[in-house]
Protein backbone atom coordinates (compact mmCIF):
# COMPACT_ATOMS: atom_id res chain seq x y z
CA UNK A 1 0.00 0.00 0.00
CA UNK A 2 2.74 2.29 1.14
CA UNK A 3 4.77 1.62 -2.17
CA UNK A 4 2.23 1.97 -4.62
CA UNK A 5 1.25 5.14 -3.39
CA UNK A 6 5.06 6.69 -3.16
CA UNK A 7 5.36 5.96 -7.24
CA UNK A 8 2.39 8.07 -7.60
CA UNK A 9 3.39 10.77 -5.10
CA UNK A 10 6.73 11.25 -6.55
CA UNK A 11 5.72 11.66 -9.96
CA UNK A 12 3.49 14.66 -8.62
CA UNK A 13 6.31 16.17 -6.74
CA UNK A 14 8.39 15.56 -10.22
CA UNK A 15 5.58 17.34 -12.10
CA UNK A 16 5.27 20.53 -9.00
CA UNK A 17 8.84 20.44 -8.60
CA UNK A 18 9.12 21.69 -12.81
CA UNK A 19 6.65 24.47 -12.77
CA UNK A 20 8.46 25.49 -9.47
CA UNK A 21 11.92 25.40 -11.16
CA UNK A 22 10.66 27.45 -14.25
CA UNK A 23 9.32 30.27 -11.37
CA UNK A 24 12.88 30.20 -9.41
CA UNK A 25 15.36 29.56 -11.78
CA UNK A 26 15.29 32.62 -14.09
CA UNK A 27 15.38 34.91 -11.37
CA UNK A 28 18.68 32.95 -10.33
CA UNK A 29 19.57 32.82 -13.55
CA UNK A 30 19.15 36.63 -14.18
CA UNK A 31 20.98 37.68 -10.68
CA UNK A 32 24.36 34.94 -11.52
CA UNK A 33 24.68 37.20 -14.87
CA UNK A 34 24.36 40.53 -13.67
CA UNK A 35 27.97 39.59 -11.63
CA UNK A 36 29.16 38.99 -14.72
CA UNK A 37 30.74 40.79 -17.91
CA UNK A 38 28.66 40.84 -21.24
CA UNK A 39 30.99 38.46 -23.10
CA UNK A 40 31.12 35.83 -20.35
CA UNK A 41 26.92 36.26 -20.18
CA UNK A 42 26.77 35.79 -23.83
CA UNK A 43 29.27 32.86 -23.81
CA UNK A 44 27.92 30.85 -20.84
CA UNK A 45 25.55 32.15 -18.82
CA UNK A 46 24.74 29.32 -16.72
CA UNK A 47 28.03 28.97 -14.90
CA UNK A 48 28.27 30.78 -11.32
CA UNK A 49 30.11 34.35 -11.29
CA UNK A 50 33.16 32.89 -9.08
CA UNK A 51 37.10 33.85 -10.03
CA UNK A 52 37.49 35.42 -13.01
CA UNK A 53 34.05 35.76 -13.95
CA UNK A 54 32.99 37.92 -11.06
CA UNK A 55 32.90 41.58 -11.67
CA UNK A 56 30.60 43.83 -9.86
CA UNK A 57 30.99 46.72 -13.05
CA UNK A 58 27.63 46.38 -14.25
CA UNK A 59 26.71 47.03 -10.60
CA UNK A 60 28.64 50.49 -10.53
CA UNK A 61 27.53 51.15 -13.91
CA UNK A 62 23.71 50.92 -12.78
CA UNK A 63 24.89 53.32 -10.14
CA UNK A 64 26.69 55.43 -11.56
CA UNK A 65 24.61 56.52 -14.93
CA UNK A 66 21.08 55.37 -13.90
CA UNK A 67 19.13 57.21 -10.91
CA UNK A 68 17.88 54.30 -8.87
CA UNK A 69 17.61 55.67 -5.68
CA UNK A 70 15.50 57.97 -6.73
CA UNK A 71 13.28 56.03 -9.22
CA UNK A 72 12.65 54.37 -5.90
CA UNK A 73 11.72 57.06 -4.15
CA UNK A 74 9.39 58.31 -7.11
CA UNK A 75 7.77 54.78 -6.91
CA UNK A 76 7.39 53.99 -3.65
CA UNK A 77 6.10 57.53 -2.82
CA UNK A 78 3.51 57.31 -5.43
CA UNK A 79 2.62 53.81 -4.75
CA UNK A 80 1.93 54.78 -0.73
CA UNK A 81 0.25 57.46 -2.11
CA UNK A 82 -2.38 55.84 -3.83
CA UNK A 83 -2.98 53.38 -1.00
CA UNK A 84 -3.28 55.73 1.37
CA UNK A 85 -5.66 57.76 -0.81
CA UNK A 86 -7.77 54.50 -2.24
CA UNK A 87 -8.19 53.13 1.97
CA UNK A 88 -9.42 56.49 3.01
CA UNK A 89 -12.05 57.18 0.37
CA UNK A 90 -13.24 53.64 -0.27
CA UNK A 91 -13.33 52.72 3.50
CA UNK A 92 -15.96 55.95 3.80
CA UNK A 93 -18.37 54.77 0.63
CA UNK A 94 -17.81 51.27 1.50
CA UNK A 95 -18.77 51.71 4.69
CA UNK A 96 -22.01 54.23 3.71
CA UNK A 97 -22.89 51.42 1.05
CA UNK A 98 -22.86 48.63 4.07
CA UNK A 99 -24.44 50.53 6.58
CA UNK A 100 -27.19 53.13 5.00
CA UNK A 101 -30.08 52.04 3.23
CA UNK A 102 -31.58 54.93 1.27
CA UNK A 103 -33.16 55.45 -2.34
CA UNK A 104 -31.12 54.94 -4.63
CA UNK A 105 -28.21 52.83 -2.55
CA UNK A 106 -28.62 49.89 -5.03
CA UNK A 107 -27.94 52.23 -8.26
CA UNK A 108 -24.53 53.82 -6.46
CA UNK A 109 -23.37 50.50 -5.73
CA UNK A 110 -24.08 49.01 -9.53
CA UNK A 111 -21.87 52.58 -10.56
CA UNK A 112 -19.22 51.10 -8.63
CA UNK A 113 -19.42 47.45 -9.70
CA UNK A 114 -19.40 48.64 -13.46
CA UNK A 115 -16.70 51.29 -12.89
CA UNK A 116 -14.33 48.23 -12.43
CA UNK A 117 -15.02 47.53 -16.03
CA UNK A 118 -13.88 50.44 -17.71
CA UNK A 119 -10.19 49.67 -18.56
CA UNK A 120 -7.78 52.06 -18.31
CA UNK A 121 -7.28 52.25 -21.96
CA UNK A 122 -10.67 54.01 -22.02
CA UNK A 123 -9.86 56.91 -19.85
CA UNK A 124 -6.63 57.72 -20.04
CA UNK A 125 -6.78 60.21 -22.92
CA UNK A 126 -9.21 62.77 -21.80
CA UNK A 127 -7.93 62.10 -18.21
CA UNK A 128 -4.47 63.36 -19.37
CA UNK A 129 -6.28 66.11 -21.78
CA UNK A 130 -7.69 67.56 -17.87
CA UNK A 131 -5.12 67.22 -16.18
CA UNK A 132 -3.06 68.89 -19.15
CA UNK A 133 -5.84 71.62 -18.70
CA UNK A 134 -5.69 71.79 -15.16
CA UNK A 135 -1.76 72.66 -15.06
CA UNK A 136 -0.03 69.11 -13.37
CA UNK A 137 0.95 67.63 -16.35
CA UNK A 138 4.35 67.80 -17.51
CA UNK A 139 5.44 70.54 -15.17
CA UNK A 140 9.12 70.77 -13.46
CA UNK A 141 7.63 70.70 -10.44
CA UNK A 142 8.02 67.21 -8.92
CA UNK A 143 5.07 66.99 -6.43
CA UNK A 144 2.57 67.66 -9.25
CA UNK A 145 3.64 65.59 -11.86
CA UNK A 146 3.49 63.17 -9.12
CA UNK A 147 -0.06 64.30 -8.41
CA UNK A 148 -0.92 63.72 -11.90
CA UNK A 149 0.00 59.79 -11.78
CA UNK A 150 -1.45 59.18 -8.48
CA UNK A 151 -4.91 60.97 -9.10
CA UNK A 152 -6.06 58.32 -12.25
CA UNK A 153 -4.25 55.01 -10.01
CA UNK A 154 -6.27 56.26 -7.09
CA UNK A 155 -9.00 56.13 -9.36
CA UNK A 156 -8.28 53.07 -11.00
CA UNK A 157 -8.49 50.84 -7.26
CA UNK A 158 -11.32 52.76 -5.78
CA UNK A 159 -14.32 50.40 -7.13
CA UNK A 160 -12.52 47.01 -6.66
CA UNK A 161 -11.65 48.03 -2.87
CA UNK A 162 -15.19 49.53 -2.14
CA UNK A 163 -16.79 45.81 -2.84
CA UNK A 164 -13.80 44.84 -0.93
CA UNK A 165 -14.38 46.33 1.86
CA UNK A 166 -18.17 47.15 2.00
CA UNK A 167 -18.27 43.11 1.57
CA UNK A 168 -16.36 43.13 4.72
CA UNK A 169 -17.89 45.82 6.72
CA UNK A 170 -21.73 43.95 6.11
CA UNK A 171 -20.24 40.76 7.95
CA UNK A 172 -19.46 42.32 10.87
CA UNK A 173 -21.80 42.71 13.83
CA UNK A 174 -23.95 45.75 14.52
CA UNK A 175 -23.82 45.18 18.47
CA UNK A 176 -20.38 47.03 18.89
CA UNK A 177 -21.81 49.93 16.89
CA UNK A 178 -25.06 50.16 18.74
CA UNK A 179 -22.73 50.25 22.41
CA UNK A 180 -20.96 53.01 20.68
CA UNK A 181 -24.20 54.70 19.48
CA UNK A 182 -25.53 54.84 23.10
CA UNK A 183 -22.39 56.00 24.14
CA UNK A 184 -23.38 59.11 22.70
CA UNK A 185 -20.38 58.48 19.42
CA UNK A 186 -21.69 60.10 16.30
CA UNK A 187 -21.58 58.19 12.76
CA UNK A 188 -18.11 60.00 12.14
CA UNK A 189 -16.72 58.56 15.55
CA UNK A 190 -18.27 55.42 15.06
CA UNK A 191 -16.54 54.54 11.53
CA UNK A 192 -13.46 55.46 12.66
CA UNK A 193 -12.98 54.23 16.08
CA UNK A 194 -15.35 51.11 15.28
CA UNK A 195 -15.65 50.20 11.96
CA UNK A 196 -12.15 51.24 10.84
CA UNK A 197 -10.28 49.60 13.66
CA UNK A 198 -12.36 46.09 12.97
CA UNK A 199 -11.80 46.31 9.10
CA UNK A 200 -7.91 46.18 9.34
CA UNK A 201 -7.34 43.12 8.12
CA UNK A 202 -9.72 43.96 4.96
CA UNK A 203 -7.87 47.21 4.48
CA UNK A 204 -4.33 45.55 4.60
CA UNK A 205 -5.92 43.53 1.37
CA UNK A 206 -6.98 46.30 -0.32
CA UNK A 207 -3.84 48.61 0.88
CA UNK A 208 -1.40 45.95 -0.79
CA UNK A 209 -3.58 45.40 -3.86
CA UNK A 210 -3.08 49.14 -4.51
CA UNK A 211 0.27 49.35 -3.65
CA UNK A 212 1.62 47.08 -5.90
CA UNK A 213 -0.64 47.49 -8.78
CA UNK A 214 0.41 51.16 -8.40
CA UNK A 215 4.22 50.11 -8.77
CA UNK A 216 4.04 47.54 -11.51
CA UNK A 217 1.49 49.51 -13.71
CA UNK A 218 3.59 50.52 -16.71
CA UNK A 219 1.08 52.14 -18.63
CA UNK A 220 -0.54 55.86 -16.50
CA UNK A 221 3.34 56.04 -16.06
CA UNK A 222 4.12 56.07 -20.05
CA UNK A 223 1.76 59.21 -20.19
CA UNK A 224 2.62 60.91 -17.26
CA UNK A 225 6.13 60.28 -16.23
CA UNK A 226 8.45 62.00 -19.26
CA UNK A 227 11.11 63.90 -17.54
CA UNK A 228 14.18 61.71 -16.34
CA UNK A 229 14.53 62.81 -12.31
CA UNK A 230 10.50 62.13 -12.50
CA UNK A 231 10.58 58.55 -13.57
CA UNK A 232 9.83 55.23 -11.30
CA UNK A 233 11.02 52.04 -11.10
CA UNK A 234 8.94 50.73 -14.21
CA UNK A 235 9.18 53.40 -16.03
CA UNK A 236 13.71 53.84 -15.71
CA UNK A 237 13.67 49.49 -16.87
CA UNK A 238 11.49 50.40 -19.59
CA UNK A 239 13.73 53.25 -20.90
CA UNK A 240 16.61 51.37 -20.45
CA UNK A 241 15.35 48.64 -22.99
CA UNK A 242 15.26 51.04 -25.75
CA UNK A 243 18.45 53.20 -25.13
CA UNK A 244 21.18 50.68 -23.63
CA UNK A 245 19.13 47.12 -25.45
CA UNK A 246 22.83 45.56 -26.13
CA UNK A 247 24.39 46.06 -22.08
CA UNK A 248 22.85 42.88 -21.79
CA UNK A 249 25.30 42.75 -17.73
CA UNK A 250 23.86 46.31 -17.10
CA UNK A 251 19.90 45.11 -17.77
CA UNK A 252 20.48 42.15 -15.48
CA UNK A 253 21.97 44.05 -13.10
CA UNK A 254 19.15 46.74 -13.30
CA UNK A 255 16.69 43.55 -13.10
CA UNK A 256 18.19 42.16 -9.94
CA UNK A 257 17.76 45.58 -8.31
CA UNK A 258 14.33 45.99 -9.01
CA UNK A 259 13.56 42.29 -7.95
CA UNK A 260 15.33 41.48 -5.37
CA UNK A 261 13.50 44.29 -2.95
CA UNK A 262 10.14 42.73 -3.83
CA UNK A 263 11.13 39.00 -3.38
CA UNK A 264 12.35 40.33 0.03
CA UNK A 265 9.09 41.80 0.71
CA UNK A 266 7.28 39.03 -0.58
CA UNK A 267 8.76 36.32 1.53
CA UNK A 268 7.91 38.05 4.68
CA UNK A 269 4.71 39.30 3.90
CA UNK A 270 3.62 36.59 0.95
CA UNK A 271 0.12 35.49 3.48
CA UNK A 272 -0.91 39.47 3.07
CA UNK A 273 0.25 39.65 -0.51
CA UNK A 274 -1.75 36.55 -2.06
CA UNK A 275 -4.66 37.24 -0.22
CA UNK A 276 -4.83 41.22 -1.46
CA UNK A 277 -3.81 40.23 -4.97
CA UNK A 278 -6.58 37.11 -5.43
CA UNK A 279 -9.33 39.09 -3.40
CA UNK A 280 -11.44 40.64 -5.85
CA UNK A 281 -11.28 37.60 -7.94
CA UNK A 282 -12.33 35.17 -5.12
CA UNK A 283 -15.15 38.04 -3.97
CA UNK A 284 -16.32 37.79 -7.24
CA UNK B 1 -32.76 49.72 17.85
CA UNK B 2 -30.39 49.18 15.41
CA UNK B 3 -31.91 50.94 12.80
CA UNK B 4 -32.24 54.50 15.01
CA UNK B 5 -28.40 54.50 14.27
CA UNK B 6 -28.43 54.94 10.49
CA UNK B 7 -31.88 56.50 10.62
CA UNK B 8 -30.43 59.96 10.30
CA UNK B 9 -28.57 59.26 6.64
CA UNK B 10 -27.04 62.91 6.62
CA UNK B 11 -23.45 61.32 7.67
CA UNK B 12 -24.07 58.73 4.58
CA UNK B 13 -23.79 62.08 2.09
CA UNK B 14 -20.53 62.98 3.35
CA UNK B 15 -18.92 59.44 3.34
CA UNK B 16 -20.20 58.86 -0.16
CA UNK B 17 -19.10 62.37 -2.03
CA UNK B 18 -15.22 62.13 -1.79
CA UNK B 19 -15.20 58.78 -3.28
CA UNK B 20 -17.79 59.34 -5.80
CA UNK B 21 -16.99 62.63 -6.70
CA UNK B 22 -13.64 61.09 -7.58
CA UNK B 23 -15.19 58.01 -9.93
CA UNK B 24 -17.38 60.91 -11.73
CA UNK B 25 -14.26 62.96 -12.44
CA UNK B 26 -11.95 60.37 -13.26
CA UNK B 27 -13.71 57.26 -14.30
CA UNK B 28 -16.94 58.33 -15.64
CA UNK B 29 -16.63 61.74 -17.38
CA UNK B 30 -13.02 60.00 -19.32
CA UNK B 31 -15.66 57.20 -19.99
CA UNK B 32 -17.95 58.87 -21.88
CA UNK B 33 -15.60 61.95 -22.93
CA UNK B 34 -13.36 59.04 -24.87
CA UNK B 35 -16.46 57.65 -26.85
CA UNK B 36 -17.26 61.19 -27.86
CA UNK B 37 -13.32 62.24 -28.73
CA UNK B 38 -13.57 59.18 -31.23
CA UNK B 39 -15.88 61.34 -33.59
CA UNK B 40 -13.55 63.90 -33.26
CA UNK B 41 -10.65 65.69 -34.80
CA UNK B 42 -7.61 65.72 -31.58
CA UNK B 43 -4.49 67.71 -33.44
CA UNK B 44 -2.60 66.30 -30.44
CA UNK B 45 -2.58 64.45 -27.05
CA UNK B 46 -4.16 67.11 -24.28
CA UNK B 47 -5.67 69.28 -26.27
CA UNK B 48 -9.63 68.86 -27.05
CA UNK B 49 -11.07 68.09 -30.12
CA UNK B 50 -11.21 70.74 -32.62
CA UNK B 51 -14.86 69.76 -34.51
CA UNK B 52 -16.46 66.30 -35.98
CA UNK B 53 -14.48 64.40 -38.28
CA UNK B 54 -15.70 64.07 -41.67
CA UNK B 55 -17.95 61.55 -41.95
CA UNK B 56 -18.18 61.54 -37.94
CA UNK B 57 -17.68 58.05 -37.71
CA UNK B 58 -14.77 57.69 -40.55
CA UNK B 59 -12.58 56.40 -37.80
CA UNK B 60 -14.54 52.97 -37.65
CA UNK B 61 -14.44 53.14 -41.24
CA UNK B 62 -10.53 53.65 -41.04
CA UNK B 63 -10.45 50.73 -38.27
CA UNK B 64 -12.60 47.95 -40.41
CA UNK B 65 -10.23 48.87 -43.34
CA UNK B 66 -6.70 49.21 -41.51
CA UNK B 67 -5.35 45.71 -41.42
CA UNK B 68 -3.25 46.02 -38.39
CA UNK B 69 -6.81 46.37 -36.60
CA UNK B 70 -7.29 42.94 -37.39
CA UNK B 71 -4.07 41.49 -36.66
CA UNK B 72 -4.27 42.68 -33.05
CA UNK B 73 -7.75 41.40 -32.67
CA UNK B 74 -6.43 38.61 -34.29
CA UNK B 75 -3.48 38.51 -31.79
CA UNK B 76 -6.09 39.34 -28.48
CA UNK B 77 -8.06 36.08 -29.48
CA UNK B 78 -5.23 34.14 -29.52
CA UNK B 79 -4.06 35.52 -26.15
CA UNK B 80 -7.37 35.02 -25.01
CA UNK B 81 -7.04 31.53 -25.97
CA UNK B 82 -3.75 30.95 -24.34
CA UNK B 83 -4.84 32.27 -20.95
CA UNK B 84 -7.99 30.28 -20.57
CA UNK B 85 -6.15 27.20 -22.00
CA UNK B 86 -2.60 27.94 -20.85
CA UNK B 87 -3.19 29.89 -17.59
CA UNK B 88 -6.51 27.91 -16.10
CA UNK B 89 -5.36 24.77 -17.69
CA UNK B 90 -2.19 24.53 -15.89
CA UNK B 91 -3.54 26.11 -12.90
CA UNK B 92 -6.01 23.45 -12.87
CA UNK B 93 -3.44 20.55 -13.31
CA UNK B 94 -1.09 22.29 -10.90
CA UNK B 95 -3.85 22.58 -8.23
CA UNK B 96 -5.36 19.87 -8.10
CA UNK B 97 -1.87 18.08 -7.58
CA UNK B 98 -0.92 20.21 -4.99
CA UNK B 99 -4.65 19.23 -3.13
CA UNK B 100 -3.27 15.33 -3.07
CA UNK B 101 -0.06 15.61 -1.50
CA UNK B 102 0.51 16.04 2.21
CA UNK B 103 3.70 17.70 2.43
CA UNK B 104 5.20 20.91 0.91
CA UNK B 105 1.70 22.73 -0.02
CA UNK B 106 2.45 25.97 1.52
CA UNK B 107 5.94 25.92 -0.82
CA UNK B 108 4.55 25.53 -3.74
CA UNK B 109 1.88 28.21 -3.40
CA UNK B 110 4.66 30.72 -2.41
CA UNK B 111 6.57 29.80 -5.28
CA UNK B 112 3.64 29.84 -7.95
CA UNK B 113 2.28 33.18 -7.14
CA UNK B 114 5.66 34.65 -6.63
CA UNK B 115 5.89 35.95 -10.68
CA UNK B 116 2.47 38.00 -10.20
CA UNK B 117 4.27 40.32 -7.77
CA UNK B 118 7.43 40.92 -9.86
CA UNK B 119 6.40 44.08 -12.22
CA UNK B 120 5.80 42.92 -15.78
CA UNK B 121 8.09 45.57 -17.20
CA UNK B 122 10.98 44.04 -15.25
CA UNK B 123 10.08 40.27 -16.44
CA UNK B 124 10.33 42.07 -19.96
CA UNK B 125 13.66 43.10 -19.38
CA UNK B 126 14.48 39.18 -18.12
CA UNK B 127 12.63 37.55 -20.85
CA UNK B 128 14.60 39.50 -23.61
CA UNK B 129 18.00 38.24 -22.06
CA UNK B 130 16.40 34.87 -21.94
CA UNK B 131 14.84 34.75 -25.94
CA UNK B 132 17.81 36.55 -27.22
CA UNK B 133 19.41 35.65 -30.64
CA UNK B 134 23.17 35.83 -29.73
CA UNK B 135 23.07 34.05 -27.55
CA UNK B 136 20.67 34.28 -24.46
CA UNK B 137 19.46 31.28 -22.12
CA UNK B 138 17.41 29.26 -24.46
CA UNK B 139 19.64 30.13 -27.56
CA UNK B 140 22.19 28.48 -24.77
CA UNK B 141 20.83 25.70 -24.08
CA UNK B 142 19.50 24.14 -27.51
CA UNK B 143 23.20 24.31 -28.35
CA UNK B 144 24.22 22.42 -25.31
CA UNK B 145 21.48 19.77 -26.40
CA UNK B 146 23.18 19.79 -30.02
CA UNK B 147 20.97 21.78 -31.87
CA UNK B 148 23.15 23.33 -34.45
CA UNK B 149 22.43 27.57 -35.69
CA UNK B 150 20.43 29.81 -33.43
CA UNK B 151 16.69 29.92 -33.38
CA UNK B 152 15.45 33.83 -33.71
CA UNK B 153 12.77 33.92 -31.33
CA UNK B 154 11.93 37.64 -31.74
CA UNK B 155 11.47 37.14 -36.05
CA UNK B 156 8.21 36.71 -38.33
CA UNK B 157 6.57 33.31 -37.48
CA UNK B 158 7.48 32.61 -34.04
CA UNK B 159 7.38 36.40 -32.09
CA UNK B 160 4.08 35.58 -31.33
CA UNK B 161 4.98 32.39 -29.10
CA UNK B 162 7.90 34.50 -27.78
CA UNK B 163 5.15 37.36 -26.59
CA UNK B 164 2.51 34.71 -24.82
CA UNK B 165 4.58 32.36 -23.44
CA UNK B 166 5.85 34.75 -20.49
CA UNK B 167 2.43 36.45 -20.12
CA UNK B 168 1.03 32.89 -19.79
CA UNK B 169 3.78 32.12 -17.66
CA UNK B 170 3.39 34.89 -15.16
CA UNK B 171 -0.37 34.64 -14.23
CA UNK B 172 -0.65 31.01 -14.22
CA UNK B 173 -0.23 30.90 -10.31
CA UNK B 174 -3.12 33.03 -10.08
CA UNK B 175 -5.56 31.41 -10.80
CA UNK B 176 -3.43 28.46 -8.72
CA UNK B 177 -4.46 29.99 -5.44
CA UNK B 178 -8.01 30.95 -6.56
CA UNK B 179 -8.19 27.73 -7.46
CA UNK B 180 -6.72 25.84 -4.12
CA UNK B 181 -8.79 28.21 -2.37
CA UNK B 182 -12.17 26.27 -4.07
CA UNK B 183 -10.45 23.37 -4.22
CA UNK B 184 -9.92 24.00 0.43
CA UNK B 185 -13.35 25.06 0.77
CA UNK B 186 -14.70 20.97 -0.53
CA UNK B 187 -15.57 19.67 2.38
CA UNK B 188 -13.06 16.74 3.73
CA UNK B 189 -16.33 14.69 4.38
CA UNK B 190 -17.04 13.68 0.87
CA UNK B 191 -13.52 12.62 0.57
CA UNK B 192 -13.94 10.64 3.29
CA UNK B 193 -17.18 9.32 1.97
CA UNK B 194 -15.94 8.59 -1.33
CA UNK B 195 -12.18 6.71 0.22
CA UNK B 196 -15.07 4.50 2.28
CA UNK B 197 -16.69 3.55 -0.94
CA UNK B 198 -13.67 2.74 -2.45
CA UNK B 199 -13.07 5.11 -4.94
CA UNK B 200 -8.89 5.92 -6.52
CA UNK B 201 -7.70 9.25 -5.64
CA UNK B 202 -8.44 9.73 -9.67
CA UNK B 203 -12.34 8.77 -9.12
CA UNK B 204 -11.66 11.29 -6.37
CA UNK B 205 -10.71 14.10 -8.65
CA UNK B 206 -12.98 13.42 -11.79
CA UNK B 207 -15.90 13.16 -9.59
CA UNK B 208 -15.60 15.34 -6.24
CA UNK B 209 -13.21 17.86 -6.82
CA UNK B 210 -13.74 18.74 -10.39
CA UNK B 211 -17.94 19.08 -10.62
CA UNK B 212 -17.25 21.18 -7.27
CA UNK B 213 -14.91 23.52 -8.50
CA UNK B 214 -16.98 24.60 -11.42
CA UNK B 215 -17.83 28.14 -10.49
CA UNK B 216 -14.53 28.78 -9.52
CA UNK B 217 -13.19 27.89 -12.70
CA UNK B 218 -15.91 29.81 -14.42
CA UNK B 219 -14.65 33.19 -11.96
CA UNK B 220 -10.75 32.04 -13.61
CA UNK B 221 -12.35 32.13 -17.19
CA UNK B 222 -14.23 35.30 -17.29
CA UNK B 223 -10.84 36.96 -15.52
CA UNK B 224 -8.74 35.45 -17.95
CA UNK B 225 -10.61 36.41 -21.12
CA UNK B 226 -10.78 39.97 -19.76
CA UNK B 227 -7.05 39.43 -18.45
CA UNK B 228 -6.48 39.37 -21.67
CA UNK B 229 -7.53 42.36 -23.14
CA UNK B 230 -5.45 44.51 -20.14
CA UNK B 231 -2.16 43.16 -21.37
CA UNK B 232 0.06 45.69 -22.42
CA UNK B 233 3.54 45.55 -20.26
CA UNK B 234 5.35 42.78 -21.39
CA UNK B 235 4.24 42.76 -24.88
CA UNK B 236 5.45 46.20 -25.03
CA UNK B 237 8.53 45.82 -23.51
CA UNK B 238 9.56 43.37 -25.38
CA UNK B 239 8.01 44.09 -28.55
CA UNK B 240 7.78 47.77 -28.59
CA UNK B 241 5.68 48.91 -31.92
CA UNK B 242 4.65 45.58 -32.67
CA UNK B 243 8.19 44.46 -34.01
CA UNK B 244 8.35 42.81 -36.20
CA UNK B 245 6.51 44.21 -39.02
CA UNK B 246 3.69 44.99 -36.85
CA UNK B 247 3.02 41.67 -36.38
CA UNK B 248 2.56 41.48 -32.75
CA UNK B 249 0.20 43.77 -32.10
CA UNK B 250 -2.42 43.37 -29.21
CA UNK B 251 -5.43 45.70 -29.00
CA UNK B 252 -4.20 47.42 -25.94
CA UNK B 253 -0.73 48.14 -27.62
CA UNK B 254 -2.17 49.22 -31.19
CA UNK B 255 -4.09 52.00 -29.15
CA UNK B 256 -0.78 53.11 -27.27
CA UNK B 257 1.23 53.18 -30.30
CA UNK B 258 -1.66 55.38 -32.21
CA UNK B 259 -2.37 57.71 -29.13
CA UNK B 260 1.54 58.34 -27.73
CA UNK B 261 3.81 56.94 -31.15
CA UNK B 262 1.81 58.37 -34.07
CA UNK B 263 0.02 60.77 -32.66
CA UNK B 264 -3.22 59.91 -34.02
CA UNK B 265 -5.56 60.52 -30.57
CA UNK B 266 -8.79 60.16 -31.97
CA UNK B 267 -7.68 57.17 -34.05
CA UNK B 268 -6.34 56.02 -30.54
CA UNK B 269 -9.83 57.01 -28.65
CA UNK B 270 -11.45 54.68 -31.48
CA UNK B 271 -9.75 52.02 -30.31
CA UNK B 272 -10.24 52.43 -26.91
CA UNK B 273 -14.16 51.79 -27.76
CA UNK B 274 -12.93 48.86 -29.73
CA UNK B 275 -11.32 47.08 -26.14
CA UNK B 276 -14.50 48.30 -24.23
CA UNK B 277 -16.89 46.80 -26.62
CA UNK B 278 -14.96 43.54 -27.03
CA UNK B 279 -14.34 43.30 -23.58
CA UNK B 280 -18.43 42.97 -22.34
CA UNK B 281 -19.23 41.14 -25.67
CA UNK B 282 -16.16 38.39 -24.54
CA UNK B 283 -17.52 38.80 -20.94
CA UNK B 284 -21.04 37.93 -21.86
CA UNK B 285 -19.83 35.13 -24.57
CA UNK B 286 -17.68 33.48 -21.43
CA UNK B 287 -19.95 33.90 -19.00
CA UNK B 288 -23.09 32.10 -21.26
CA UNK B 289 -20.58 28.98 -21.74
CA UNK B 290 -19.68 28.78 -18.53
CA UNK B 291 -23.09 28.91 -16.94
CA UNK B 292 -22.89 29.57 -13.07
CA UNK B 293 -24.52 26.37 -11.02
CA UNK B 294 -25.60 25.20 -8.07
CA UNK B 295 -24.92 22.35 -6.17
Amino acid sequence: MKKKISVGSILVYFFLSIWAFTTIYPIIWVIQNSFKAKDKILADSFSLPVGDLFTTANYRKAFGNLNIFGAYRNSVFISMMVSLLVILLAGMAAYALARYCFRGSNFLYSMVVSAMMFPVFATIIPVFSMETSLGIVNTSSWWLTMLSVILPQVAGNLAFSIVVLSGYMKSLPLELEEAAYMEGCNAFQIYFKVIMPLTKPSFATVAIFAFLWSYNDLFTQMFFLRRPEMRTITRLLNELTSQEGTNYGLMAAAVTLVVVPVVIVYIFLQKYIIKGMTAGAVKG
Amino acid sequence: MGASIYKNKKPAIIFLIPAFLFMIVYLYYPFLQNIWNSFQNIRQLGSSGEGFLNPWYSNYVEMFHDEVVWISLKNTLIMMLVTLVGQVGIAIVLALMVDNITHGKHFFKTVYFFPIVISATALGLLFNLIFLYDKGMLNQILEKLGKVGLTDWKGEGIALFTMMLPVMWQYVGFYFVILITGLNNISDELYEAARIDGASTFQKVRYISIPLLHNVICTCSVLAVTGALKVFDLPWTMFPKGMPLKSTFLTGTYMYYHTMETKNVDYGSALAVLIVVLGIVLAKVVNAIFKEKDY
